[in-house]
C-alpha cells in the first residue's frame, strides 16, 4: 500500500514560479498598443460637483481621452446581496459619480494616457469645482434626524433593518426573568474599521477586440464568474463574448470579491479607444476606495441564570456599509453575523437586529471572517463579563454551557444546524497544551510582583464553506454557492482539473492534485488544476467565505470518482473479467485476488480515448464533470489562548504566547492548513493592538498610508503552538471543512480579553480596539487615578 | 537622461525621465516583473532588490541613481534550473502563499543573511521588519530564513 498522499504536508506545486518571479499578477501584462488609466476621485467626502474642465488635462502630453460622469454610458455597479424582510433601499451607484460625491476617494473622472507618469500628470489638471457638503462618519449618528443625508432615497441613512430571532416572545421572558431572578449583563462594542490590505493592490487590465467584438479582462478578482456576471450587465457585452481571468492574485481577504467600478471603466474605455487598458491602484487608492471591513457599534447583552447557565443573548447592530452599498455588503452583518450568535454555546434564546448604514466613507465589504469575527468577539466579550460578575473561572463557565460532542447536526437556535462538533475535546486539548492552570498560577505570582500577565480564552464555532444554493435564494444573495468541476485525463494520463473557485494564495493547485492524487493513483505532478479564467474553467461562484476546499473540493472529488468508476468498467473489459470483480489499489485495477495482473489508471485511459474496443454503452473518452452544491455549511471550531504581558510604563501589550487547537476535520495537507492559521491568527491580532480606520469628522482619512495604519509585522509575535482534533464535517464526501478564517476570528477576542484579564485587578472593565499602547497606557493611568491597585 | 545599468549581469543602456523610479524601470522598461509594487510610502519592501550587493527598495530610488551600478532581483537568484537557498528554503518551509511579498523577502533576507550570518529567530524577525506579509503571519518566513541560514 502505497503512502496516503492526502494528510501528507508535500511542498506547493504553486511555489516555483512564485520564488523565482516567473508569473503573472495583473500589473504585469505589458499588450501592445497599451494605455494607462488613472481615475480622477473626490478629495471631499460629501460635495455637490459643480463644474468640471478637462481642457487642460486633454492638451496634456501623451493623453489619449478624459472622461468624466457625464459621459461614461456604463450600467450602474450592483449590489448582489438583497437581504430579504429588511426594508432594503438600494440606491443608485454610477461607475463615475455625476452630480454628487459621496465619499473621498470617489471616482469623477478617468484619463488615459500612454504611460501611467503621463496620465497621472494630466489627472493633476482636471480641474473639479466642488460645493462641499456636511459628511457623516459613525453608523449610529448617521442613523439619528438631523444627520446629513448620504442618498436622498435613504431615509435616516438606513438600508435596512434585519432582524433573526429564535423567537422574540422567548427571548423578552428569558430576558425579563434574568432581570428579576438571574444575571444581566450589557456591552458596547464598537468593531472598527479595517482596511483588508492584501500585499497586492488591485488592478485590471481590459481588451476589446473590435473584430471580434469580444472583451477580455484581467482582474484582481476572487471570483471571476461573478465578475463576468456583474461587468456584462454593466458594459452590454454578453456573457458569451466576455472572457474574465483572475491571473496570479496576490492576496484578497474578500477585498477583491466585489465588482468596483475601477475595472469596468477600463472595460469601458478599452471599447471606446480599441486598445487594451490597463488600471492599477496605488496603496494610498486601495486605502481610500477598496472595500473596509467590520464598522460595526453594537449594544449587546446576555441573560443568565445565577449558576452561569447562559439563558438568551440580544444586539442591536449599527453596521457602517460605507456611501453605497458594496457587492455583497448587506450580507455581511446580517446572515453572516446574527446567525452565529450561539457560538459555540447552548442558547435557547437569540435575536439580532442589524441596521444597515450608509455613510460618506467607502464601502464596506467582507474582510476574512465577514461578520463571524463579530459575532464571536461580542458573544466571548458577554461570556467574559458573566464570568467576572458571577466571579466564575471564565473557562469553567464557558465549558459548562458548550454544545454537547455532536456528529451529525445540532440544531441552534436561531434556525441553523452546525454539522459537526466536539468543543469540549478541543478545550481540554487547548487547556493541556498551555497548561492551564500552570498558567493561572504564574499570573498569581505576577500579580503579587506588580506585574500585568493576561490570559484570554476563546471557544469559537463559524459558518463556512458557502453554501446550499437554496438557502443562498433565501437570504438574497444574488447567485448560487454551488461549485463545478471538469476533469480531464489525457490519453497519456495527465490530468486537468477545471474548477470554478479561484484560489489566490490558499494552496488547492496542490491540495486538489493530493485529493484527485489519492483518489486515482496519477502522481500530484502529473495532476493540473486549472482555475481562474471563465474562458477554461466551468461556472462556479469563487473563493471567499473557506468555501473552496467544502464546495469545490467536493466537486473534484465526485468527479475524480467518476473518472475511477468508468477507469474500472474499461479496466475489467481489458481483463475480461466483471466489474464487479475488479479491486482498486494505488492507481491500479486488478481480478480481486490477481494483484499482480492489473491494468493502470493510464492504461485504461489510453483504451477508452482511442475506443477501439469500448465495453457496450461506454463513452469515448476520460472525462467527467460534476455539479456540487452543498447540503449544508460547514462548522470548523475550535479553542485559542493568549498570554500578554501589559507593560505598565508605555501601555504596550507584548504577546507573550499563542496557542491554537483548531479543527476543520481531515487535513488534506496540513502544512497548508497551518499556514491559513498562522496568517488568520495575525490578521485577527492586528484588529485587537493595532488596526483602526480613522476618519475626522469631515470625512477625511487620516489612516491613509501604511505610515499610519498598522500592519503587523515580523517582530510583533512568538512562535504561535498549534495543534488539532480532527471531527468530520457528515456531509461532506471527504469530510473536510474550511479554515482560511477561524485564526482571525478567534484571534481578535482571544488577544483582546486577555489583555482585559491583565488589566482586572484595575477594575478595567472595557477598551475600545486597538489596545495601541495610548489606549492602554491612558486606561491604566485613570484606572489607578480612581484608586484601582 | 542616458543610463547604463546592469541587472542580474546584463548591461542595459536606457533613456529614461529623472523621475523614474527604480522598480518602473525594472517592471515596465526591462521587463522584469518578479519586483512588485505594494504600496507607496516605502513602507512594504515588496519592492525590495539589491543595488552594488545591499538591499534597497526600488519604489524609493530613482532609476537615474542606479547608473553604472548593479542591480539584482528575483529574476537573478536563481542560477539556471539551480535555485537559491533561501528560494529553497521558503519552498520547503512553505515561507509564502500569494507570492506577492516573496520576491521582496528573498532578496531582503538574503542581504539580512550578508550582515547576520547566523541569526537568532528575534533577530530574523527584527531584520524583516521593513517586509510585510498579509497572508503567512510570518511564522513560516523566518523558519525559512532560520533555514537558509544554515545552508548558505
Amino acid at each position: 500500500m502505497a503512502t496516503r498522499i492526502f494528510g501528507s504536508g508535500i511542498k506547493r506545486r504553486e511555489d516555483p514560479r512564485l520564488i523565482t518571479g516567473k508569473t503573472r499578477y495583473t500589473d504585469d501584462f505589458q499588450m501592445p498598443g497599451m494605455v494607462n488609466m488613472v481615475v480622477v476621485r473626490s478629495p471631499h467626502a460629501h460635495a455637490r460637483i459643480t463644474s468640471i474642465d478637462t481642457s487642460a488635462a486633454k492638451a496634456a502630453p501623451g493623453v489619449v481621452a478624459v472622461w468624466t460622469g457625464q459621459d461614461i454610458t456604463l450600467g450602474p455597479v450592483p449590489c448582489a446581496w438583497l437581504v430579504p424582510n429588511s426594508d432594503l433601499k438600494t440606491p443608485a451607484h454610477p461607475a463615475l459619480a455625476k452630480d454628487i460625491v459621496r465619499y473621498v476617494g470617489d471616482g469623477v473622472a478617468i484619463v488615459v494616457a500612454s504611460d501611467r507618469y503621463l496620465a497621472q500628470d494630466a489627472a493633476d489638471l482636471v480641474r473639479v469645482e466642488y460645493d462641499v457638503l456636511p459628511a457623516v462618519v459613525n453608523p449610529e449618528d448617521a442613523t439619528k434626524d438631523g444627520a446629513p443625508l448620504v442618498h436622498d432615497d435613504v431615509p435616516n441613512n438606513i438600508s435596512f433593518r434585519w432582524i433573526a430571532t429564535s423567537g422574540d416572545d422567548g427571548v423578552n421572558a428569558a430576558f425579563a426573568e434574568a432581570a428579576a431572578s438571574g444575571v444581566v449583563v450589557k456591552e458596547r462594542i464598537v468593531q472598527q474599521r479595517l482596511l483588508p490590505t492584501a500585499m497586492e493592490p488591485r488592478s485590471a487590465v481590459a481588451q476589446w477586440d473590435q473584430f471580434s467584438e469580444e472583451l477580455t479582462v484581467y482582474t484582481t478578482t476572487q471570483n471571476p464568474h461573478i465578475a463576468r456576471f456583474i461587468l456584462s450587465g454593466m458594459t452590454g457585452v454578453p456573457e458569451h463574448r466576455l472572457r474574465v481571468v483572475a491571473p496570479e492574485v496576490g492576496g484578497g481577504f474578500g477585498s477583491k470579491i466585489p465588482v468596483y467600478p475601477d475595472e469596468a471603466l477600463a472595460a469601458w474605455a478599452s471599447m471606446k479607444l480599441n486598445v487594451p487598458v490597463k488600471w492599477t491602484e496605488t496603496r494610498s487608492e486601495n486605502y481610500l476606495v477598496t472595500i473596509h471591513g467590520r464598522d460595526h457599534v453594537e449594544y449587546v447583552e446576555m441573560a443568565a441564570t445565577k449558576d452561569g447557565k447562559i439563558t438568551a443573548i440580544r444586539g442591536l447592530v449599527y453596521a457602517g456599509l460605507g456611501a453605497y452599498l458594496s457587492t455583497a455588503g448587506p450580507g455581511i452583518p446580517t446572515i453572516l453575523h446574527g446567525l452565529m450568535y450561539s457560538g459555540a454555546y447552548t442558547i435557547p434564546n437569540i435575536r439580532c437586529e442589524s441596521v444597515g448604514v450608509m455613510t460618506n466613507t467607502a464601502p464596506v465589504d467582507a474582510y476574512r471572517g465577514a461578520g463571524r469575527p463579530e459575532a464571536t468577539f461580542l458573544v466571548e466579550s458577554l461570556v467574559e463579563k458573566l464570568a467576572r460578575k458571577l466571579n466564575m473561572d471564565p473557562v469553567a463557565l464557558r465549558r459548562q454551557n458548550l454544545i454537547p460532542p455532536f456528529e451529525n447536526g445540532y440544531n441552534v437556535a436561531i434556525g441553523l444546524t452546525y454539522d459537526s462538533g466536539n468543543y469540549e475535546a478541543a478545550l481540554d486539548k487547548a487547556l493541556a497544551m498551555v497548561d492551564y492552570e500552570g498558567l493561572r498560577r504564574q499570573q498569581q505570582q505576577a500579580r503579587a510582583e506588580g506585574r500585568y500577565m493576561g490570559i484570554g480564552v476563546t471557544t469559537y464555532s463559524e459558518i463556512c464553506g458557502l453554501g446550499p444554493s437554496q438557502v443562498a435564494g433565501a437570504v438574497g444573495f444574488q447567485g448560487g454557492l454551488w461549485e463545478s468541476a471538469i476533469i480531464r485525463v489525457s490519453p497519456v494520463g495527465k490530468v486537468q482539473a477545471m474548477i470554478g473557485a479561484s484560489p489566490h494564495g490558499q494552496g488547492e493547485e496542490t491540495t486538489f492534485a493530493q485529493i484527485i492524487s489519492d483518489e486515482i493513483g496519477v502522481p500530484v505532478a502529473d495532476v493540473e488544476i486549472v482555475h481562474g479564467d471563465t474562458d477554461r474553467t466551468p461556472m462556479g461562484w469563487g473563493s471567499y467565505g473557506s468555501r473552496t476546499t467544502p464546495v469545490s473540493g467536493a466537486a473534484v472529488v465526485l468527479a475524480t470518482r467518476k473518472i475511477k468508476e468508468k477507469a474500472r468498467a474499461m479496466a475489467a473489459h481489458l481483463l475480461e473479467a466483471a466489474v464487479d470483480d475488479i479491486d482498486y489499489n494505488d492507481g491500479k485495477f486488478f481480478v480481486r485476488g490477481s494483484p499482480d495482473n492489473f491494468k493502470t489508471i493510464q492504461d485504461a485511459t489510453l483504451m477508452a480515448t482511442l475506443a477501439w474496443n469500448l465495453p457496450p454503452g461506454m463513452d469515448p473518452g476520460m472525462e467527467a464533470s460534476q455539479f456540487y452544491d452543498p447540503p449544508n455549511f460547514a462548522y470548523p471550531f475550535g479553542v485559542h489562548i493568549a498570554v500578554v504581558d501589559v507593560d505598565p510604563v508605555t501601555g504596550v501589550v507584548k504577546l507573550q504566547r499563542y496557542a491554537a487547537v483548531d479543527d476543520c476535520g481531515p487535513q488534506i495537507n496540513p502544512v497548508i492548513v497551518a499556514g491559513q492559521i498562522h496568517g488568520g491568527i495575525v490578521q485577527g491580532a492586528g484588529q485587537a493592538l493595532w488596526e483602526g480606520v480613522v476618519y475626522d469628522e469631515n470625512g477625511q482619512l487620516l489612516t491613509g498610508t501604511m505610515m499610519d495604519y498598522a500592519m503587523p509585522r515580523a517582530d510583533m509575535f512568538p512562535q504561535f503552538e498549534l495543534d488539532n482534533t480532527v471531527t468530520p464535517s457528515p456531509h461532506h464526501p471527504i469530510g473536510v471543512k474550511g479554515v482560511g478564517e477561524t485564526g482571525t476570528i478567534a484571534s481578535t477576542p482571544t488577544i483582546y480579553h486577555a489583555v482585559l484579564d491583565a488589566l482586572l485587578p484595575l477594575g478595567i472593565e472595557h477598551l475600545d480596539m486597538p489596545l495601541t499602547p495610548p489606549r492602554v497606557w491612558k486606561a491604566m493611568q485613570d484606572a489607578k487615578a480612581k484608586g484601582g491597585a | 537622461m542616458n543610463i547604463t545599468v546592469t541587472v542580474n549581469g546584463k548591461r542595459y543602456e536606457r533613456d529614461v525621465e529623472p523621475r523614474m523610479l527604480l522598480v518602473h524601470f525594472l517592471r515596465e522598461e526591462l521587463g522584469l516583473t518578479g519586483t512588485n509594487i505594494g504600496c507607496d510610502t516605502s513602507q512594504c519592501g515588496a519592492c525590495t532588490v539589491h543595488l552594488d550587493g545591499r538591499s534597497v527598495k526600488s519604489c524609493t530610488c530613482f532609476a537615474v541613481q542606479a547608473d553604472g551600478r548593479e542591480v539584482t532581483t528575483i529574476e537573478g537568484m536563481a542560477q539556471g534550473d539551480q535555485l537559491h537557498p533561501m528560494q529553497t528554503a521558503f519552498w520547503e518551509k512553505h515561507g509564502l502563499q500569494c507570492g506577492f511579498c516573496t520576491p521582496g523577502m528573498i532578496m531582503a533576507s538574503t542581504a539580512f543573511l550578508k550582515t547576520n550570518p547566523h541569526p537568532t529567530e528575534e533577530e530574523i524577525r527584527h531584520g524583516i521588519e521593513g517586509n510585510m506579509c498579509r497572508c503567512t503571519g510570518y511564522q513560516n518566513i523566518v523558519a525559512a530564513i532560520k533555514s537558509a541560514s544554515e545552508h548558505m
